[in-house]
């Protein structure tokens, strides 16, 4: 490259390493909630991103109430808004459980269609409630802007919240599916459903929790997404499709192929992108997707399991 | 005015009109009307639109449902406004306009359907709709093969005409050159990077601008690059705009991704309220909205209208457009075109004494417009319309503060010669 000083380009190598660090940790947030509930149920969560976006009105809805109402703990409100996402999301995800995709179980191609269609009427009803237009999110004045490490390194503020949120929020699910009592179970029913339910697990009780679990992971996600993308009816569409990507690739079952999955498909796409353009990356990324999920077509991770 | 008043006035109109068969059926009809200089139904809608003896129809098709209905709902709403306007000021001809509403629903060939039922079913006398340029290319054959009249709002790429359209919005020219020229005066600007999203109007638009800065003002094109719709993450690319250092960033870049762009711009340490320039021809007060104004401030825009700008017409039209809408309306640039359609098609059919299609088509061009809310603006042989080009620099509430305008109208020229 020339024309470019070495401190210019090392200060870039160093800022383009820490995009494709923000990039990992948007793809693994997006995609955390549906592995768990695709990889525990099978179930094809179609409205995960209209999940995403109720957890990113909510954040509106707080930035609001705390503006007019408790301007003094406004610097704060963010991570109010976070656990209200959770809670949203998360009962939204319970009652969708229990009226809709528990009927549907064992029938994964009208668990797709149905998701789908609640997806349709989500972005509907957030039409109707919120109006079709986005709504921009105000942020605390802490949370916006760039930290400079040097004269040519700047780290985005948003970035980094966003990065230590994903390692906070994939710890805490390691946590609880490794460590919990809860989690144990969930590893049971995941690998043989049957035999759990013989052992005495209540097997509906895990699907629903799970369900919920992973939505109101996805309602966190959306949350955090406020600081650097759209809030609108459809913003959801948004997502869908990497997220799919990213949990397909990394194979359906396994939380470390997850986490693998989003790192290789980050990586590969925003050094392509500096070097290419937006466009031909995404092509590019598409297609070594497609090629390696040819040769493995249980994606990167896999788990025995028995059906 | 009784009964027994209203009764006598009628026997002394059908005595005065009766041995036309056209007003004997107005009068028929049993709505009064006194003194006005009513042309015939049958003279003036010789085509079998649906026009009675006091009104007539016409159809807004939008998405106001799906992704577009962010855009389009504005467009919507300001058709209705001018509607509601004209039919208090009397409406066209005599005829009160009553609107059919179709909803394209962000789907191209259901705007196709639902413009083929509009001039069909209901043979509409105009229709005003469509926003983004592929839904105007699937209508387009339909209006040319059933004969309607299409009042399209939004700017576009240009490289295109029709006997059945009007364009109310700038084509790309009218909106890239003026700006383009203003920034490398004004800014001394000497590198461009350019910036969009992947589909035919920004790179169109994109290559126009190349075009102008490396081939007719011998300055450089540093960079280019296009996202697909949707895209949500911009870090790769602003760490490419840092490196070359760019006098300009030229952003075309559309929807939900421009939410992401502006915010990671910001968030990247780019100020754009000093040091960098920022232009775009994409973002209206509707797309601040969502963007935050805290995000974009200091950005320029090159558009042909401001909610912000002080001329008399727009301080009518602001204020009604809310009083109509609700006081949080923001009106953008494409919103401001929308409204031109409905006067501009009265006018025309005032002038041209007629509903019929093509009679309005033949007189459009020429007719103008006083009362727009950006000013003044008139319509060109190539049924473009001619209007100024203006700078607005964004600030932090959301609005324009006008920078610059063209002094005179800036001639539409959708075949650009020496751009393509």
């Amino acid at each position: 490259m020339g024309g470019y000083s070495l401190t210019e380009l090392g200060s870039i190598f160093t800022m383009q390493a820490f995009a494709g660090l923000i990039l990992f940790s948007v793809f693994l947030l997006m995609a955390l909630g549906l592995a768990i509930i695709f990889g525990q149920m099978g179930v094809i969560n179609m409205a995960h991103g209209e999940f995403m976006i109720l957890g990113a009105y909510v954040t509106f809805l707080c930035s609001h109430v705390f503006s007019h109402w408790l301007p003094w703990a406004y610097p704060g409100y963010f991570f109010v808004a976070m656990l209200l996402a959770f809670v949203a999301s998360g009962a939204l995800g319970l009652l969708v459980e229990w009226a809709i995709v528990r009927h549907l179980y064992h029938r994964p191609l009208d668990t797709l269609l149905a998701t789908w269609g609640l997806s349709l009427i989500l972005q509907q009803i957030y039409r109707s409630v919120f109006g079709a237009r986005e709504v921009g999110v105000e942020l605390p004045q802490w949370m916006m802007g760039s930290w400079s490490l040097s004269d040519t390194i700047q780290v985005q503020i948003n970035g980094l919240f966003v990065v230590a949120l994903t390692i906070l929020i994939t710890l805490g699910v390691f946590l609880i599916l490794f460590r919990s009592r809860w989690g144990l179970q969930v590893r049971a029913v995941t690998v043989n459903r049957t035999m759990s339910g013989a052992v005495g697990i209540n097997t509906r009780r895990i699907d629903a929790l799970t369900f919920a679990f992973g939505c109101g992971i996805a309602g966190i996600a959306g949350a955090a997404f406020t600081m650097i993308g759209s809030t609108g009816p459809t913003a959801g569409q948004l997502y869908i499709v990497d997220t799919f990507l990213v949990v397909v690739f990394g194979g359906a079952q396994s939380l470390l192929g997850t986490i693998a999955s989003a790192f290789t498909i980050s990586q590969a796409q925003s050094t392509l992108e500096f070097f290419t353009s937006g466009s031909i990356a995404k092509v590019i990324t598409l297609l070594v997707v497609i090629g390696i999920l040819m040769l493995r077509p249980q994606g990167l991770f896999v788990l025995k399991v028995r059906k | 005015m009784n009964p027994q008043d209203f009764d006598e006035s009628r026997r002394r109109l059908i005595k005065l009109f009766g041995q036309t068969a056209a007003a004997g059926a107005l009068l028929g009809s049993g709505l009064p009307v006194f003194g006005s200089a009513k042309p015939a139904t049958a003279a003036i809608n010789t085509t079998g639109l649906a026009v009675t003896d006091t009104t007539v129809k016409v159809g807004i098709l939008h998405s106001i449902t799906g992704t577009m209905s962010i855009s389009e709902t504005g467009s919507v709403e300001a058709e209705k406004l001018a509607i509601d306007q004209i039919n208090a000021g009397g409406g066209i001809l005599g005829r009160k306009i009553e609107f059919i509403q179709e909803d394209g629903a962000s789907d191209w060939p259901t705007f196709a359907e639902k413009a083929k039922k509009l001039l069909v079913q209901d043979k509409v006398a105009s229709v005003f709709g469509c926003w983004t340029s592929a839904s105007r290319k699937a209508v387009l054959p339909v209006f040319e093969q059933y004969n309607g009249m299409l009042y399209y709002p939004t700017f576009y790429e240009g490289l295109e005409q029709s006997k059945n359209v009007i364009y109310t919005g700038q084509e790309a020219t009218q909106q890239i050159l003026a700006g383009l020229d203003w920034v490398i005066k004004e800014k001394g600007a000497k590198t461009f990077y350019l910036l969009g999203s992947d589909y035919i109007w920004p790179r169109t638009s994109n290559k126009i601008a190349r075009k102008h800065i490396v081939d007719h003002r011998g300055l450089q094109v540093v960079g280019e690059d296009y996202f697909p719709l949707g895209s949500t993450q911009f870090n790769s690319v602003i760490n490419k705009i840092k490196l070359k250092k760019p006098d300009v960033i030229y952003a075309i870049i559309v929807g939900g991704s421009n939410v992401a762009f502006y915010k990671q711009l910001k968030a990247a340490g780019i100020d754009m309220t000093k040091g960098q320039t920022l232009m775009t021809i994409s973002v209206t007060e509707d797309e601040i909205h969502g963007i935050g104004g805290e995000n974009i401030v200091g950005a320029y825009a090159c558009m042909k209208y401001f909610q912000s700008l002080d001329n008399p017409n727009n301080k009518a039209f602001v204020p009604a457009f809310k009083k109509m809408w609700g006081d949080d309306a923001v009106i953008g640039d494409v919103t401001q075109a929308a409204y031109l359609g409905p006067w501009l098609w009265k006018l025309t059919a005032e002038k041209a004494g007629s509903f019929d299609i093509d009679k309005i088509a033949a007189a459009s061009p020429g007719v103008e417009f006083k009362g727009a809310p950006e000013g003044y603006v008139r319509i060109h042989e190539n049924h473009h319309l001619w209007s100024k080009t203006r700078v607005g620099r964004a600030r932090a509430d959301g609005q324009y503060d006008l920078i610059y305008e063209t002094a005179d109208l800036v001639e539409p020229n959708p075949f650009p010669k020496g751009y393509q």
